[in-house]
């Protein structure tokens, strides 16, 4: 403490050159993940490179998201860094609300960074956000019960195939789920899904001229076969799963296969909380046979300066710092290259110990079989996969995608919930000014 | 005994807590009342200009409206049902003589001492959840198949964690006036061998009035307010979007403030509505 | 007087209360209990109630990872200091309307309850600008003032009903022998308010410390309570059973203990004038 109030006595008397050596407080907001709380284990390492300590402020995702849009809408200026995904970063980086990661060193290697990753951090050709972690979604399965079932997977399987393999390996007499899947209302969480498997059966959230587009064919089509799927073979109650419900049932060895997000693979194949750790095989996400675009998702956790900041020169050394190639070293080295934050850097998957990670290759497929900017088989006027990357998607998705869960729950039918999907979307933009 | 003197004295004492909760109420109220006027976007750059009636009018045209009024007041009304109705029965049966009376009162007591978020945490992961939640086991136990509850039962679900929040409340002071019950007209009425249920209807229920009436006042207030309890287990789906709700998704998911004060204005009205019919009820049982 | 109560009704009342008791506390002692298992013991089918290998394991991570006491002291201040203030605001203010009512003093009243109706989320943006122009986001000050704010009714017409109960005749007497308001105040009155003001406190130190909206909205490190420490477990990736559990018993315990040694003056105080 001595010394911090030493140095601090320090910059006030030394000129503003001074300032970027004196020790900061830097306040972090982060979502409760898995790597996010490994990072914080890891604090002490950035405090002793540089001087500058950290307070965390760790929220959970939902809680996250409201805590932060609020403090940077209404420039509170809480936060040093803040922890947000690809949907925000370049609606805010538009607005001049992040500082520009412009100017970082050398040896951090800003062009290392994946371009899908950096593409869709960035706005006007700009970065906003560092990739923490980066993921789009893969299947995972079960190698011993598609044996069982007699099947093999293909590398880059059809829905229809998902469907054959699901009911061969639903099996209730040992309370085995044919396949698992996110059916939970949030657009981050049932919405992110329900929009890929839109894509990869050729639907889209709106035309050229942000039309809605929940009355056509490919989306009735892609609802009634996500809840007809889910209906015979999927787990009860699955209108109420999410990543993390979907995660356990997988672990406790409860689901044949399971669609979801790259880095979950890294839990599923851990002995110490996976049951099935040794079964899991890995394929790309599926598509409607035909349809070029298939079921993958693009995301990334990433960190951002908001703009006015007091302490944007020591946010960057953090950023550099959590976000590097010795970082991930450095994880690897305590916990072993498995449990690295995946998706962010070339180098990481050029690294011969990490290819030999089982699911390594197969992430990076998956990463690279995703393209923002032209997500669906129709042209859109829009950026982003799972979503929308217009100010009003998440309000918009939230409540669409509570519509679709009702049909998951048997509450109404799927001509219902795209109806009203139609109505809420063209009220919503209507109250935002496209029509 | 009120003279001049004590009356401005009185004024003065009150003034401290009348001007801060009028500060408090016209603040909000009149910024509220400011924004439901304007297209307020904040991800769009904020303050885009005077919409007049606008943000009214959508708020109540859209199709989430008179469904979140509804789930309000279903909400709002099961809870005092329930906390009532088990309320009155536990008091009564609280009053009973019996064996370690203090430590039943303390297990009653404790759910009004957990916040609301970590108890909607725990029903729903801990007991709702349908395969690894303590009901779906007891439910397979029995050979039965395991209910969904935030989907299949989504209101009651929530119904009954605000219940099970809000049971002690009632209890404890249901219970205070059941032992202000004058024991002696009951032993008479016993006497006379008047029947349990009709003891209960003319002399109990009656004599409780006022309690029941300060117990759904004060419960109300809260009730109408609920939030934690939604967001952490259903997220305004299935039918469980209350007013409040709608409001959060509309000022936080949305980001159209001005949209969402227009709803806090409309629940303001509600609020008041409830308010006036629950001061009629007060004002006569209770003599202020 | 009393009617002799057989023993044998004595057993099933016993019976009975502590059956329900326990249906009651049932959800809080599970939490408890599955705190000091391992993460793959809470998920067991079948469940497993006492029979287990009990293991701190989880309270030790919740600490390694979360600075607790800081939360802790956080809640205690707000909860603390903002049931204090709000005493001393309400406490003129009751008196005057238990001692000299008018006609308005029943509308003035209800009016305060009223206040509390208002959806705490519309006025978000409103109070989060008023709080940057203060300066007060993230301090403890300005939670203490909000969460007053909000309490404030409560403690009134809590007050209000406890002075009221006081007989005038004892006011009436001091001021023959010649008390002036102040001896009224600190003499007579303030002994016979001290167990209303005892349960007053207490309520609103349980309603303080629950409350989770503006707790968690107006703060980010250094004024944070416990609601935004148990916002940091709610639900993480992967097993989480008994890590939520250790870190919700963390944050339910203080208040719970409190409760329970001094549920008596609790109870007292909870009736809002509803026994007459």
């Amino acid at each position: 403490m001595k010394l911090t109030n030493a140095l601090f006595a320090a910059s006030a008397l030394v000129s503003v050159t001074a300032t970027a050596a004196a020790a900061a407080t830097l306040t972090i907001a982060t979502v409760n993940n898995g790597d996010m709380i490994r990072m914080q284990g890891y604090t002490d390492d950035f405090t002793e490179k540089t001087g500058h300590e950290v307070e965390w402020v760790t929220l959970e995702e939902n809680v996250l998201r409201q805590r932060v849009t609020t403090d940077i809408t209404a420039k509170g200026g809480q936060f040093d860094i803040m922890t947000i995904g690809m949907y925000e970063t370049p609606i805010w980086g538009a607005n001049g609300w992040l500082v520009p990661l412009d100017g970082l060193s050398e040896e951090y290697d800003v062009n290392d960074i994946l371009p899908a990753m950096r593409d869709g951090l960035s706005h006007d050709g700009t970065l906003y956000a560092a990739p923490f972690y980066g993921e789009s979604s893969m299947i995972m399965y079960r190698k011993d019960l598609m044996e069982k079932a007699g099947l093999e997977m293909p590398e880059a399987p059809t829905w229809e195939f998902i469907r054959e393999a699901a009911a061969a390996m639903d099996d209730d007499a040992n309370d085995v789920n044919g396949i698992c899947l996110r059916g939970k209302a949030g657009w981050g969480e049932g919405g992110a899904f329900i929009t890929v498997t839109g894509n990869s059966f050729g639907a889209r959230w709106f035309d050229e001229e942000w039309d809605p587009q929940f009355d056509q064919p490919e989306w009735k089509e892609a609802l009634t076969f996500f809840t007809n799927l889910m209906n015979d073979y999927g787990p009860a109650g699955y209108a109420t799963n999410g990543f993390n419900e979907n995660l356990s049932l997988f672990q406790q060895g409860k689901c044949g296969m399971w669609i979801d997000a790259t880095v979950a693979a890294s839990f599923v194949t851990n002995p110490e909380d996976s049951e099935v750790a040794d079964q899991v095989g890995f394929a790309l996400a599926p598509n409607k046979d035909g349809v070029e675009k298939r079921a993958n998702w693009l995301w990334a956790w990433a960190l951002a300066i908001p703009a006015g900041t007091d302490n944007e020169d020591a946010a960057k050394q953090f950023i550099e710092w959590a976000t590097s190639k010795e970082y991930i070293e450095l994880v690897a080295e305590n916990e072993g290259w498995a449990n690295v934050p995946p998706g962010a850097r070339t180098s990481l998957y050029e690294t011969p110990e990490y290819q030999e990670v089982p699911f390594a290759k197969m992430t990076l497929d998956s990463i690279n079989a995703a393209d923002p900017k032209n997500p669906t088989v129709d042209p859109v006027p829009y950026v982003g996969v799972q979503f929308v990357a217009i100010p009003e998607f998440a309000g918009l998705a939230s409540q669409v995608s509570q519509e679709f869960s009702a049909v998951y729950a048997g509450q109404q039918s799927v001509d219902e919930a795209l109806e009203k999907a139609q109505a809420i979307a063209e009220e919503e933009m209507e109250a935002a000014g496209y029509r | 005994m009120a003279t001049q003197h004590s009356r401005s004295a009185a004024r003065f004492m009150m003034a401290p807590a009348v001007v801060l909760l009028l500060g408090w109420m016209l603040v909000p109220l009149l910024m509220t009342l400011y924004f439901s006027f304007k297209t307020y976007l904040p991800l769009r750059g904020g303050d885009l200009g005077w919409t007049g009636f606008d943000n009214y009018v959508r708020f109540v045209s859209s199709s989430a409206f008179w469904p979140s009024i509804q789930a309000t007041l279903i909400i709002v009304g099961g809870a005092l049902i329930i906390t009532v109705g088990f309320g009155v029965l536990l008091g009564i049966l609280l009053n009973q003589p019996m064996w370690g009376q203090g430590v039943v009162r303390i297990l009653v007591i404790a759910p009004f001492f957990v916040m609301p978020t970590v108890s909607a945490l725990v029903w729903k992961n801990m007991f709702m959840d349908p395969t690894n939640g303590l009901l779906a086991h007891l439910w397979r136990f029995f050979g039965a198949d395991p209910v969904v509850w935030l989907s299949d039962a989504s209101l009651f679900s929530i119904i009954l964690i605000v219940s099970w929040q809000w049971l002690p409340f009632a209890t404890l002071i249901l219970l205070t006036a059941i032992q202000s019950l004058d024991g002696e007209q009951l032993e008479a009425s016993e006497m006379d061998g008047a029947p349990v249920l009709k003891r209960f209807w003319y002399i109990v229920l009656p004599h409780l009035s006022r309690a029941i009436t300060i117990v759904i006042l004060i419960e109300t207030i809260f009730l109408l307010s609920i939030f934690a309890e939604i967001l952490v287990t259903t997220g305004g789906a299935f039918g469980t979007r209350t007013l409040t709700y709608l409001i959060f998704q509309r000022v936080l998911e949305s980001q159209n403030v001005g949209l969402g004060s227009a709803g806090g204005v409309y629940a303001i009205i509600l609020a008041n509505i409830v308010a006036i019919f629950l001061m009629r009820i007060v004002g006569k049982n209770l003599d202020a | 007087m009393a009617r002799a109560v057989t023993n044998q009704r004595k057993a099933i009342n016993t019976a009975a209360a502590w059956a329900v008791g326990l249906l009651i506390f049932f959800p809080i002692l599970w939490t408890i209990l599955t705190s000091f298992k391992t993460e793959a013991t809470a998920i067991a089918d079948p469940p497993v109630f006492l029979a287990f290998d009990w293991t701190l394991e989880n309270y030790s991570a919740v600490m390694e990872r979360s600075n607790y006491a800081r939360f802790l002291w956080n809640s205690i201040i707000i909860a603390g200091g903002s049931t204090i203030l709000g005493i001393i605001v309400a406490v003129p203010a009751a008196w005057s309307m238990a001692f000299v009512p008018s006609k308005r003093t029943k509308d003035i009243l209800l009016w305060m309850l009223s206040t509390k109706m208002l959806p705490a989320v519309g006025v978000l943006y409103p109070i989060y600008l008023i709080f940057i122009k203060l300066g007060i986001l993230d301090s403890r000050i300005g939670l203490v003032i909000v969460i007053m704010l909000i309490n404030l009714p409560i403690i009134v017409w809590m007050l209000y009903t406890y002075f009221k109960e006081i007989p005038v005749d004892i006011l009436e007497a001091g001021r023959m022998d010649g008390a002036s308001l102040k001896d009224e105040i600190i003499y007579i009155l303030t002994p016979m308010a001290v167990p209303g003001i005892a349960s007053t406190l207490l309520l609103n130190f349980i309603l303080a410390w629950n409350e989770a909206f503006w707790t968690l909205n107006l703060t980010a490190a250094k004024a944070a309570p416990l609601t935004a420490f148990i916002a940091s477990y709610s639900s993480p990736e992967g097993l989480f059973y008994a890590k939520l559990s250790a870190a919700s018993t963390m944050a339910i315990a203080p208040i719970l203990i409190l409760g329970w040694f001094s549920q008596k003056q609790l109870v007292s105080g909870l009736t809002f004038g509803a026994v007459k």
